[in-house]
């Protein structure tokens, strides 16, 4: 665990989540690995799989497969205005992530499990706060 | 080691209490089960009470003395907090307890009270049971994540919307004789296919209501119980916890619920019995995929065979393996931090023979409760025998 700086009512956070956040949205996006190749994603002071501190960062080529979605309509009050939208979980090879998945222009199709996606940072309809957004990886 | 009786059980009404309070809920389970078990409440040794959001819904933390007193005990009380596996886990901690000879008499169960928050309110309350920063944050609520776990395994195994329809309607039909449920009325395969969507691919119907409830069971020792003269005939003869990785995405498959698979493992073991044994079982149906979830990890099916199990008829009430005769936690109703203790109270009730649905299972001698928080990142799971 990092400093623990979130307290309740207040939004928490935590500063190695967001520097993670911050390298995903540059395009810098990366994983933490342990030697024997378990991948994971910041705050980690050991590998969650086999207890290793020996943590090193893995870049992630920002594109990834659909492993399953959900589209969901009946939101959290943090996702009130962005209902419907569709949740997704896609691997990106050394760790999977969990995040929202937009079409290009911004509305929320049907992903499909398979898909290749793109991974990016972008805002919450309802309050503008930051979160992980899949595009579909056109071309591909 | 010594062996862990059911004195006593007792719970509310599940559905809405809109004017009463948590310490309320509890004090009147308590009551029942005290009434129950014969046991004078002087005797508890110990107060194990499960509650997930008490601190949102209802302004109140450090439940536990506040319910100790509603119950007129006292002794160490103390709160157990596993999400919806909240008093899976005190259950687990009295069954423990008293196995070791630590205490010979440990009430134990819990409460929520859900329906005072509007709807959006209990799915953020509900959410804060995934990961924060990394399901929360993208979106993910808790039908939403229940939702991906049932994709993954319509892509893996196959299975349908209409299999999943199969569990709700079995669980309807077998809380309407249940003076507990929530619901007590039937609905068919095609009211639950119609309804609207919560997150795809389940619906309304595959979702459970939310509820406001308590439940309390009396734990006491063998040796407690035959110098009581206690007519406690049902015995916690296996008890198993397990966890997991706590975001979906980080766990090795999304279509299995492997902290429930250890749970059973090890509560299959302390009991010396296997799944063939088992003649009934209450399973954790947050969501209808949740049932078909915790069939195979209970090792009552195998993999990619609990999704089709409530439309062959093998799980219903005139099934070979009834699952749910209570209504389950989609019929009867989910406060979460009640369902683990009213789990085994109905197990208890179907094996004592005094429950609506016992003629279901008159000749069963051995149950099954699964019990899970979150996304199964949680899972406790008990093993109930009747040995009198």
């Amino acid at each position: 665990m990092s400093d623990e700086d979130g307290s309740a009512g207040a939004v928490p956070t935590d500063r190695e989540y967001a520097k993670w956040l911050d390298a995903l949205g540059d395009g810098d996006g990366f994983a933490l690995v342990c030697p024997d190749g378990h991948g994971s994603l910041p705050p980690r002071r050991v590998c969650p799989e086999c207890g290793s501190a020996d943590l090193s960062r893995k870049s992630l080529d920002g594109t990834g497969t659909v492993e399953t979605y959900s589209v969901v309509h009946v939101p959290s009050p943090r996702f009130a205005d962005d209902a419907p939208y569709a949740t997704a979980v896609v691997d990106l090879g050394p760790t999977r992530l969990t995040g929202v998945f937009r079409d290009e222009d911004g509305s929320d199709p049907d992903p499909a499990v398979g898909e290749r996606v793109t991974v990016d940072v972008g805002e919450r309809r309802t309050d503008g706060e930051r979160l992980v957004v899949f595009r579909p990886a056109n071309g591909e | 080691m010594t062996d862990v009786r059911v004195a006593g059980v007792g719970l509310t009404r599940f559905g809405e209490h809109p004017d009463r309070s948590g310490r309320d809920l509890f004090g009147e389970a308590a009551l029942r089960a005290f009434e129950d078990a014969g046991v004078d409440r002087a005797d508890v040794e110990e107060l194990n009470y499960g509650n997930f959001m008490g601190a949102l819904a209802e302004h109140q933390g450090h439940q536990a003395p506040l319910v100790a007193e509603a119950a007129g005990v006292r002794c160490p009380a103390t709160r157990y907090e596993s999400a919806c596996a909240s008093a899976g886990v005190a259950v687990r901690e009295a069954v423990r307890t008293v196995a070791a000879g630590d205490a010979d008499v440990v009430l134990a169960g819990g409460m929520e009270r859900m329906t005072n928050l509007p709807t959006d309110e209990v799915t953020e309350g509900l959410a804060i049971a995934a990961d924060d920063l990394f399901e929360v944050r993208a979106g993910v609520t808790f039908p939403g994540a229940y939702a991906l776990m049932a994709n993954a395994y319509f892509e893996a195994y196959g299975g349908s919307r209409e299999d999943l329809a199969h569990v709700a309607a079995k669980n309807h039909a077998n809380a309407l004789p249940n003076e507990y449920a929530q619901y007590r009325e039937e609905i068919s395969v095609d009211e639950a296919m119609d309804a609207p969507p919560v997150a795809e691919p389940l619906h309304l119907y595959d979702a459970c209501p939310i509820t406001d409830g308590a439940s309390a069971l009396v734990f006491v020792s063998e040796e407690y119980a035959a110098d009581h003269d206690l007519d406690a005939s049902v015995a916690v003869t296996g008890t198993g916890q397990g966890t997991d990785r706590m975001a979906l995405g980080d766990r090795e498959r999304l279509t299995r619920t492997p902290a429930a698979d250890d749970a059973a493992d090890a509560a299959y073991a302390d009991a010396g019995v296997e799944a063939r044994d088992v003649d009934v079982a209450e399973v954790h149906d947050c969501f209808t995929i949740a049932e078909v979830l915790a069939l195979e990890s209970l090792g009552l099916f195998e993999p990619g065979e609990g999704i089709s199990a409530a439309r062959k008829g093998i799980t219903t009430a005139d099934g070979d393996l009834p699952v749910n005769l209570s209504g389950g936690l989609k019929a009867k109703g989910h406060p979460v931090g009640a369902t683990g203790g009213s789990q085994i109270a109905e197990l208890t009730r179907l094996l004592r023979g005094d429950h609506p649905n016992s003629e279901h299972v008159s000749d069963a001698e051995v149950g099954v409760a699964h019990n899970a928080g979150g996304t199964v990142a949680s899972a406790v799971v008990h093993v109930l025998e009747v040995v009198e």
